[in-house]
């Protein structure tokens, strides 16, 4: 009979000991495996023998010493594999829980609740697949046996339950997963597309249809507000001006009327409308930091240039490639990115002509600068015209000067970058360094436009509320001329109007919605055509005009564009911010986004399989995996700005809009407070708004925030210091 | 779910699903993939766990695996007798843990093994040298390769024996921020 040694712990040998205290001197019998002696109790092989051979702490008390002494020779050093050998044989005992003592019981519950963590974890393990299915094998085996008998004891019905609700629960997890994992939508294109392009375009793709289901749950959240049911303006078809019955419809806010409860729900629609924007809000935070979070976590903080060559070596390699062409142009990369890395490494850097290098640089800063402030200027100067023409009435002029605004923006979205580019050659920077000054200054960019649009929105939100006062004056007027129509007729029916001939008032947060649906139209109509004109046609031209050309079109210029990765999935962030920015004024954004990524999605798969051709040199603008997020972030945060700003400051419409009426759109939370809530919670919040209160708080924060601050530079400090202590002990 | 399937019993779906990150669609579509490489060995039928293994020849040839400097080196990781013939079990293992879902820990272990071309248990110059001329095609002269090859070293390793054991390379690869990102294949 083979002894397979039973691995042991320093552990495992006090528990030894201490059980050896309990049983009665001389029950131990030299042979664990399979000798039986009938005078022994009943309980003491079956049950510890059992968990002996199931995991590390051999609580067996008849192990012999030369068990012991022959195991100390046989300790091998296996660093992460630190579970027992299986044993073959198994003693068939009956296991009678009455004759267990609690102490006993206790090491069963533990070995049960082991045996499962280790089916948890078997996935992780790095043993090969027949060892995982004989592990897999014995610990069910194990947990049939005696998590039954376990159950036999007291409450036994209660546990009973539990591990059959437990079970239930792991298969409809299981279940579950398979769900989800079938519904992920996409997953063959963006393999086709990695394997032709490598991880990083793909990246691109994979960040798209994350914003695809970010998106699609802004969308449910907002559908959630009910659609009260006189549908006077029911027809959702999608003028270009937005005009008509859409801007009555349920896309935007003026459709959604102040009434304090609707129907038999009693739904508070401004509060609910409120809440589901405050929501929105709160969610995109959170699951933007969630993943910011995640990232960092995954890469471990690491300092980037420590481990530079390791990590070319180990990592530079994708391995989703599955293209000859990419292929070959991936060891060229490889092959350039070691010699310039070799190069940095052997000579130091010297300058030729520092100071003809920061000349230059300082010159293509001012020309960047000149250029954002141009771009700034003109946004300005078309959105005054814009007014101007609104004035006049839209029917007198073209199509080009109704959409001026929206065009230019998206022309200079399209053509600055370009420019940047060319300036950026001026500056002679390491590849990474200028593509990081390049996103910066697209950044800057995108931001001043957007700015500078809302700057000038708010002029016409302004004029729109004079106009609001206008028409208020000129209701009064109305209805008191009606009042002195009726007045002479003493038995008149009650004042009864069609609610069509009511005159609206002008909805400014209307209007804000209406801009920013155009824009975003607008914005994703110039994409697809420049995906068309720039990379279809051009694609299309190399590649029929080559064989009637001078020079060859493939190779030199203008060749097949590339991917450009980080612009795009600039634009992608950057139209996340403008749907933030106005989805409590247009609820319908989301859904217009979603169906707008929906399209997005496979136009650039097709866009990008069928015209573009893998980058010759990848550069990460960073290192770290957080700096789209990072990005993200700050646009969110930016874009609720605004948002915030005119919830403070701006009064809403009298007319229209689930805020009608009141001095500020805040205001509906001090009304749900008194008149919805007992007294008391109004009070406690009175004293948590106190500023007495507030701001103590606020200083408390902050000092946690400098706090926490310190205390991870000194453990970063002490990282390093361990580091070299371990280097120099070698 | 619920569609009666005759290449695997249930149990043994069950017990794939557990000892991998794969779904049961996803095993299925394996076992076919599995089969595409050589129908007339790979039987349809596995529900009493045939012996049948595949030489290494058949399975680098699959379009993931084609264009990878290491798939030699992939396979016979992941095979029980180092030489490159799988079963059905080691194809679905490989898959697994170069799987999106698969922990950074597990990566790092079986990368370590596959950059490993001695089988010594220790990423020694060679190992290095080895690497670095699959990944650049020999296009790197003699003393660049020298010179990366003693920088990779020196960077990663922690007790001073002049080669990489697991503990020094695991601690240098789970720092890399792209290590998750390009030790993937998606089957």
């Amino acid at each position: 009979m083979n002894r397979t040694p039973v691995k042991e712990q320093g552990r495992g040998k006090e528990r030894r000991r201490s059980t050896a205290k309990k049983l009665k001197p001389g029950t131990a019998t030299g042979n664990v495996f399979g000798s039986t002696n009938s005078s022994q109790p009943q309980f003491h092989p079956c049950l510890l023998l059992d968990m002996c051979h199931y995991f590390k702490q051999p609580l067996c008390p008849c192990l012999s010493s030369e068990q012991e002494s022959s195991e100390d020779g046989d300790k091998e050093g296996e660093g992460e594999d630190e579970e027992v050998e299986e044993e073959e044989e198994e003693v068939e005992k009956e296991v009678r829980p009455e004759t267990l003592t609690p102490e006993e019981l206790e090491k069963l519950k533990e070995a049960v609740d082991d045996k499962k963590k280790l089916i948890q974890a078997l996935r992780g393990k790095p043993w090969p697949m027949k060892k995982k299915h004989s592990t897999l094998r014995e610990s069910q085996e194990f947990l049939e046996k005696y998590e039954g008998a376990l159950g036999k004891g007291k409450g036994r019905k209660l546990y009973a339950y539990k591990v059959m609700m437990n079970k239930k629960w792991m298969k409809f997890k299981r279940d579950f997963e398979n769900f989800t994992t079938a519904c992920i939508p996409w997953e063959m294109k963006i393999k086709e597309i990695e394997s032709h392009f490598g991880s990083s375009v793909a990246s691109y793709f994979i960040f798209l249809r994350w914003m695809y289901g970010i998106n699609m749950i802004l969308f449910d959240n907002i559908g959630t507000v009910p659609r009260a049911e006189e549908t006077n303006a029911m027809d959702f078809a999608v003028l270009w001006d937005f005009g008509g019955y859409a801007q009555y419809s349920v896309l935007f806010y003026g459709y959604y009327n102040s009434q304090r409860a609707i129907g038999w729900l009693k739904f508070r629609m401004p509060l609910s409308y409120f809440l589901v924007g405050v929501g929105t809000v709160a969610y995109s935070y959170m699951v933007v930091i969630r993943k910011m979070a995640r990232n960092a976590n995954e890469t471990g903080g690491g300092d980037e240039n420590s481990f530079n060559f390791s990590w070319k070596t180990f990592t530079s390699w994708d391995y989703l490639i599955g293209n000859p062409e990419t292929a070959d142009n991936k060891f060229a990369s490889i092959t350039t990115s070691f010699k310039e890395a070799i190069l940095e490494e052997q000579e130091s850097r010297k300058d030729d002509n520092i100071h003809l290098t920061r000349f230059l640089r300082v010159l293509a800063n001012f020309l960047v600068l000149c250029c954002l402030a141009g771009s700034g200027y003109l946004i300005y100067f078309v959105v005054r015209r814009s007014q101007k023409f609104a004035l006049e009435g839209f029917e007198n002029h073209t199509w080009w000067e109704r959409n001026e605004v929206n065009m230019v923006m998206s022309l200079l979205g399209m053509f600055c970058p370009m420019l940047f580019d060319v300036i950026s050659a001026l500056e002679n920077y390491h590849p990474r360094v200028a593509l990081q000054w390049q996103l910066g200054r697209i950044f800057a960019l995108f931001l001043g436009n957007l700015y500078t649009f809302i700057i000038a929105l708010m002029d016409e939100i302004n004029l729109k509320r004079k106009e609001e006062d206008v028409v208020q004056f000129n209701m009064t007027m109305w209805e008191a001329s009606l009042h002195n129509n009726t007045a002479d007729n003493s038995t008149a029916p009650p004042l009864f109007t069609h609610p069509a001939d009511v005159p609206r008032g002008p909805c400014w947060e209307t209007m804000v919605g209406q801009e920013f649906v155009r824009l975003i139209i607008s914005d994703t109509m110039t994409t697809y055509i420049t995906l068309l004109i720039g990379d279809f046609l051009r694609a299309v031209l190399v590649r029929f005009l080559n064989y009637c050309w001078c020079w060859d079109l493939e190779a030199g210029f203008p060749s097949y564009s590339e991917f450009d990765v980080s612009g795009n999935v600039l634009g992608l962030i950057f139209n996340q911010g403008m749907i933030w920015m106005g989805a409590f004024y247009a609820p319908c954004l989301p859904a217009l986004n979603v169906l707008r990524l929906h399209v997005s999605m496979y136009l650039q798969c097709w866009a990008v399989m069928c015209c573009n051709v893998p980058q010759e040199r990848v550069f990460k603008a960073s290192g770290s995996n957080n700096f789209y997020m990072a990005m993200l972030l700050v646009i969110l945060f930016l874009s609720t700005l605004p948002a915030i700003y005119t919830i403070v400051t701006i009064p809403p419409s009298f007319d229209c809009g689930p805020f009608s009426g009141k001095a500020r759109m805040f205001d509906v939370i001090q009304e749900t407070l008194e008149s919805d809530f007992p007294a008391w919670i109004s009070k406690v919040f009175s004293y948590a708004a106190n500023p007495g209160l507030v701001l103590p708080f606020m200083l408390l924060m902050v000092l946690a925030i400098y706090y926490l601050q310190s205390t991870s530079k000194s453990y970063k400090e002490a990282n390093v210091e361990l580091k070299k202590k371990l280097q120099m002990v070698n | 779910m619920g569609n009666k399937q005759t290449i695997f019993t249930d149990e043994q779906l069950d017990a794939y699903q557990d000892c991998t990150f794969f779904t049961r669609k996803e095993i299925l579509r394996l076992h076919g993939r599995y089969h595409e490489l050589a129908p007339h060995l790979v039987p349809m039928d596995y529900t009493k766990e045939p012996d049948c293994k595949l030489p290494l020849a058949l399975i680098v040839a699959m379009p993931e695996l084609n264009e990878n400097p290491f798939r030699n080196r992939i396979v016979e990781s992941f095979s029980e007798d180092g030489l490159g013939n799988q079963s059905f079990n080691d194809f679905v293992d490989m898959f697994s843990v170069l799987s999106e879902m698969a922990p950074r820990e597990l990566k790092a272990i079986f990368a370590f093994k596959i950059y490993d071309f001695n089988v010594d248990n220790f990423l020694c110059k060679e190992d290095l040298e080895q690497t670095l001329n699959r990944l650049t095609k020999e296009e790197l002269t003699e003393e660049e390769v020298q010179l990366v090859c003693e920088k990779a070293i020196e960077e990663a390793d922690l007790d001073g024996d002049h080669k990489l054991s697991f503990a020094d390379f695991e601690n240098m690869i789970t720092r890399a921020p792209d290590f998750l990102s390009t030790f993937h294949i998606r089957i």
